[in-house]
């Protein structure tokens, strides 16, 4: 039992801690922006996929890791173009349509990797991102190994934070997007356009998504495989709810949940006899506790899954 | 131009529908096909020769489609009512599981033995669906996320179990769970094929819903409360009751098709027997437009597709995801397609 | 006078529908103009069309002498005219000034002026005499003040025009009349105003002119102070209508009997102490301004709210705590506020809807099972009784035009010879002829000994329709009235919260 004890005060546990959220909070970034804008984003399990492809293979290609990000962030606002174009002007069922764009995304990024990638017995690396080394910073005790020795998509993830929350509390673009969220009908009024502003909303959340999918194979591992987002898009879209739509709480939230996973992974080689599985279950269980203890109290945004279709009540 | 209501979708729009959308999902997938260098005629030809082009082939396909019927019922009938089952995955193993757990050392003769496995599966499976659905109705938690976080527990679990208790010993290489009593195995429709009569009780089961969503007060209760939840309590039908037993039904559908699919096929449980049947359902009752006779009809199309693809992809090299691909085109085609149904357009 | 706004020859067609029929209106400097009409008549789409919502198929729209671009939702806003929605175009969970100011920005700026903002907003709320609290939540305010952030949107455009549509739907009496002194004071400061409606008294009383729609035609045009509300009421029909008249006969015994009841909902006590009698043979109307406890009340007797304490007894059944189908079964019919939203399942056939309330009946159903023949004969019964046109067993009912369908709402529970009936507002959004005919309906189940509730925000209805009449106030009743002794006054007196606690005319 000390053992675990021993665990939380190790600095690595706390440096994986903000390693493993780094995909979240940009999944969970990407599917606040566009459910504050009134669109439910089910594709996020697949847009990550094929974030998670596209920029490892853009890399893997001979482009620079930023570039890589970049690709992905296309790839992911592609595939977000679609789900905005089916529901938002066509006004088609999110659930569906979500659940479509997960199904089509996926397939088509293990298609294409399949297609474009020699695969032998080992899938192919590229190098990675590495641990920033901040002169000074990185060598405090502590601190340093825990918040300046991380990757760059680190930092970028914990700015996008600070970016979201400033936009949508601060400028008008940000008002116009929650307002659409909550009711489209008092935007088009305003002579605002709440169609475009959905898809504005919907295509940039979901590059973040794709950007958090990125990280996957060009941060955290170096290659790319099927099924390796592993439902981090759901738990992104229960996190969104855990954080009642706000950029803070969901920084918070990504935190929380990397925290319980990366104890997790370090428990299970301290603790014997219990199956692995029952770990790596916890990371679901908890995104289900979550949502049953914030359910009550959630504040949705009034129009989120509502289409809009102009003159029509 | 502007989207208008149709008074009413006649007959041979709603037939059109799911064919317009798989043909523009075909056509789409051919840029894919071309990308590989192959001709996508060719390549379509193969997957239709692949799937039809033998008593074998066919005999296979209808093997693929018997649980996929199953799971399209579960979501064709969840969906009517709006409670959105993406969980038909692990509903799918949890029956197919318990299939094996008591198959294997049930004792009974197979006229007993084989309806009470059917019947354990199917209560796993709606045991499973039953959970978020009381969660939703009791804490207004979103079903979506929670089923589809079930899937991934359930699989773990799944693994679990074949792996320690329920560890075949005779098993190699990857692990599988104990298979069921040969007394339980369902016996063959086509003599020398994997198809077993299972198909027969998937398409009895399309019927069977047919009747209960049209002709019977819970089939109408259940259409009202999807199409407008308040008049539907305001007419007097109980919400909770209705939701949770649709969630019971469409649980016991899924757990069937993973009970059936372990009886007919593959004797024992491994972590790898469904390429996703759970949630090719989903497109399965899509393309059938919710509709009971519609589902059987598309989950032999989805079939087709994928025991088409595998056999296309070992002649040609286009990989075989080419079939999740056209499958997920379909989804999002019929979506489309299905607003025309219902709307039409007006300058 | 100068002409501020012209819509020339507007035509719109949907269809086979004529919305706007070469439809030219034009609005003076500094002039108030009502535009009357009845529900479907074409105002709305008139007003959709000049603010860009819809593009005209004919005809132009002329600002300031500025022709506008046809469906360019931002046209007229730029040029400085402003709509008053009927339903509010507000976020609730957001603030006063940030629903006044979405839209004010250019969307590229990087930072919200909020701080010119909110002087602006309070300079424009000095100016005209309309106070606000620009960090308030909306969910915070009342109706009245939720108006008021409307209209100071508008103002705060720079709006020039207004357009008011049903400004005073959600407004009490005296309410009402202050927002129309506030427009008329508006009228000094330049700007011009249309206000749609379709309530004769306010027209007369807030208008220079009238412009009359009646099936997508502009009919006629009227100096206010030379017409009369007998020749509005006749050019907006267009054909003599009358509704029908409530016979004085015997009333029965008491039927349904409400006793201090009390209704919580969301941690708010909804209704409060409420106790009431409706006899057989008596229709009590209740009257109030929308949002006093109406819903509530309509829930409470439609068996979707249990009341906290109180008691409600149908003949000498304790009802309190059944639900729909138990109070069906105790002898009640409900027609809801809402027909489109609780009413009826849209999609779903005339003969699904007719027997949705008693499809678990041994009539209507067996072993599980529906009678399908059985329920298509009662549908097409209730066609032919009630005079439901344009409609068969098995058509989808959303496809009936509101009248017809508020026709099978009322019935479907009128054919069963039910002891009580609730009808909660039951002629809202229908035109004069269907109105004609639910009041025939209600007034001959009356003769035929149903104890009616009604709720009504017409008060013209209540009085004619009402042997009682009792005012809802914050979830509070008033003392009952009888109708004969209710004038306008007295009414809105009622409707405001004052009335005589001994009075009992019961």
């Amino acid at each position: 039992m000390s053992e675990a004890i021993d665990l939380l005060l190790n600095t690595s546990l706390w440096a994986a801690m903000l390693r493993l959220a780094t995909p979240l909070i940009f999944g969970v970034l990407g599917a606040l922006l566009c459910e504050r804008a009134g669109v439910l984003n089910l594709g996020i399990e697949g847009i990550m996929t094929m974030g998670a492809m596209s920029g490892w293979l853009a890399v893997y290609m001979g482009a620079p890791l930023l570039v890589g990000l970049l690709v992905a962030a296309f790839c992911g606002a592609v595939m977000g173009l679609m789900h905005a174009g089916l529901t938002v002007p066509l006004g088609l069922s999110q659930h569906v349509s979500g659940l479509g764009i997960t199904l089509f995304a996926s397939a088509l990024a293990y298609y294409l990797y399949r297609l474009l990638v020699e695969v032998g017995d080992l899938p192919p690396t590229i190098e990675a991102f590495q641990p920033l080394d901040f002169p000074v910073f990185s060598d405090i005790p502590v601190l340093g190994p825990i918040l300046f020795s991380q990757a760059l998509p680190t930092y970028i993830a914990l700015l996008a934070v600070a970016v979201m929350a400033y936009v949508l509390a601060r400028t008008p673009l940000g008002l116009a997007i929650r307002m659409t969220g909550e009711n489209p009908h008092a935007v088009e009024a305003q002579g605002l356009n709440p169609i475009r502003i959905r898809i504005l909303a919907v295509v940039t959340g979901s590059a973040l998504m794709a950007i958090g999918g990125a990280f996957l194979t060009t941060t955290a591992f170096n290659s790319f495989f099927p099924g390796m987002v592993q439902g981090r898009g759901w738990i992104c879209i229960a996190l969104v709810v855990f954080a009642s739509w706000r950029p803070g709480k969901a920084l918070l939230g990504a935190l929380l949940f990397a925290f319980f996973d990366a104890y997790q992974l370090r428990l299970q080689t301290v603790i014997e006899g219990v199956p692995y599985q029952l770990f790596l279950m916890a990371p679901y269980v908890l995104s289900i506790v979550a949502l049953i203890l914030v359910a009550r109290r959630a504040e949705v945004p009034a129009a989120l899954m509502a289409p809009y279709r102009r003159g029509e009540r | 131009m502007r989207l208008e209501r149709r008074s009413h979708a006649p007959l041979s729009l709603v037939i059109l529908a799911p064919l317009v959308a798989v043909i523009a999902a075909l056509i789409l997938a051919a840029g894919l096909i071309a990308a590989a260098g192959v001709n996508p005629l060719t390549a379509y030809a193969q997957m239709l020769v692949g799937a039809l082009g033998s008593r074998l082939s066919i005999a296979e396909m209808l093997t693929r489609a018997t649980p996929l019927i199953f799971t399209g019922l579960a979501a064709a009938i969840a969906f009517r009512a709006r409670l959105w089952n993406i969980g038909g995955e692990g509903q799918f193993f949890v029956g197919a599981l318990i299939t094996a757990w008591i198959g294997h050392s049930l004792v009974a003769p197979a006229w007993i033995g084989i309806p009470l496995l059917m019947v354990a599966g199917m209560m796993a499976g709606a045991g499973l669906l039953a959970g978020p659905t009381f969660l939703r109705l009791r804490f207004g938690v979103d079903e979506v996320v929670t089923t589809l976080l079930l899937n991934f527990i359930v699989i773990l679990f799944v693994g679990l179990m074949i792996e320690g208790p329920l560890r075949d010993p005779l098993a190699f290489g990857w692990p599988s769970s104990v298979p069921v009593d040969g007394n339980f195995r369902l016996p063959d429709l086509i003599p020398r094929t994997r198809l077993h009569i299972g198909l027969l009780f998937a398409v009895a089961a399309a019927g069977v819903v047919w009747v209960v969503m049209a002709r019977t007060v819970f089939g109408i209760e259940t259409r009202a409360a999807g199409l407008n939840a308040n008049a539907a309590a305001f007419a007097g039908i109980s919400l909770p009751k209705t939701i949770m037993g649709v969630a019971l039904l469409s649980g016991a559908l899924a757990g069937l098709a993973g009970s059936v699919e372990v009886m007919g096929v593959t004797a024992g449980v491994t972590t790898t027997m469904s390429p996703g049947f759970g949630y090719a359902g989903i497109v399965v009752a899509m393309l059938a437009a919710l509709h009971p006779a519609g589902v059987v009809a598309a989950a032999v199309f989805v079939a087709t597709v994928f025991v088409g693809a595998d056999a296309m992809s070992r002649a040609t090299g286009v990989p075989s995801f080419i079939a999740d691909v056209i499958v997920a085109l379909c989804l999002l085609t019929m979506l489309v397609a299905l607003l025309f149904t219902t709307y039409q357009v007006r300058r | 006078m100068r002409n501020v706004l012209e819509l020339h020859a507007i035509t719109k067609r949907f269809g086979s529908l004529v919305a706007n029929d070469d439809v030219t209106l034009t609005l003076g400097e500094g002039e108030i103009l009502a535009l009357l009409g009845e529900n479907g008549a074409g105002k709305t789409t008139l007003m959709n069309i000049l603010f860009g919502h819809y593009a005209a198929d004919t005809g132009s729209v002329r600002v300031f002498g500025q022709e506008l671009p046809p469906g360019v939702p931002r046209a007229a806003i730029d040029v400085g005219v402003g709509m008053v929605h009927q339903h509010f175009t507000l976020a609730s969970n957001l603030t006063v000034l940030e629903n006044v100011m979405l839209g004010s920005e250019s969307l590229t700026r990087m930072r919200s002026a909020r701080g010119d903002g909110r002087k602006k907003l309070l300079q424009i709320a000095d100016l005209f005499g309309l106070p606000v609290d620009p960090e308030a939540k909306i969910s915070t305010l009342s109706v009245g003040e939720r108006q008021r952030v409307e209209i100071l949107k508008a103002l705060y455009r720079d709006a020039r025009i207004l357009v008011l549509d049903e400004p005073t739907a959600v407004l009490a009496r005296p309410e009402a009349m202050r927002l129309f002194e506030t427009l008329r004071d508006m009228t000094k400061d330049g700007l011009s105003l249309i206000f749609i409606s379709h309530k004769l008294h306010e027209v007369m009383a807030a208008s220079d002119r009238v412009a009359v729609l009646r099936g997508g035609k502009m009919v006629a045009e009227r100096k206010t102070a030379q017409t009369s509300a007998e020749e509005l009421a006749e050019l907006m029909v267009g054909r003599n209508v009358e509704r029908p008249k409530r016979q004085e006969h015997k009333i029965g015994a008491p039927v349904l009997a409400a006793k201090n009841i009390r209704v919580e909902a969301g941690g708010e006590t909804r209704l409060d102490d409420v106790s009431f009698t409706v006899h057989s043979g008596e229709i009590l109307g209740i009257v109030g301004v929308s949002g006093n406890g109406q819903a509530t009340l309509g829930a409470l007797l439609s068996g979707l709210a249990r009341p906290a304490s109180g008691q409600l007894t149908l003949g000498d059944k304790d009802v309190s705590q059944l639900g729909p189908r138990g109070l069906i079964r105790a002898g009640a019919g409900r027609v809801p506020e809402d027909r489109h939203a609780e009413g009826v399942v849209g999609e779903l056939s005339i003969w699904e809807n007719a027997v949705l309330e008693r499809l678990g009946t041994a009539e209507f159903s067996g072993r599980g099972f529906v009678r399908q023949e059985a329920a298509r004969a009662y549908a097409a019964d209730l066609i032919d009784r009630f005079d439901i046109r344009g409609a068969s067993p098995d058509a989808r009912i959303r496809l009936l035009s509101g009248g017809n369908m508020q026709k099978l709402i009322l019935g479907r529970v009128l054919a069963n010879g039910p002891d009580f009936v609730l009808v909660n507002q039951p002629t809202r959004g229908l035109d004069e002829g269907a109105i004609a005919a639910v009041h025939a309906e209600l007034l001959a189940a009356r003769e035929q000994g149903a104890a009616i509730l009604l709720i009504s925000e017409e008060l013209e209805e209540a009085v004619a329709l009402s042997d009682r009449i009792q005012a809802i106030v914050n979830g509070r009743l008033s003392t009952p009235i009888a109708s004969d002794a209710a004038d306008p006054q007295r009414l809105g007196l009622m409707m405001a919260g004052v009335w005589d606690e001994g009075d009992n005319a019961a």
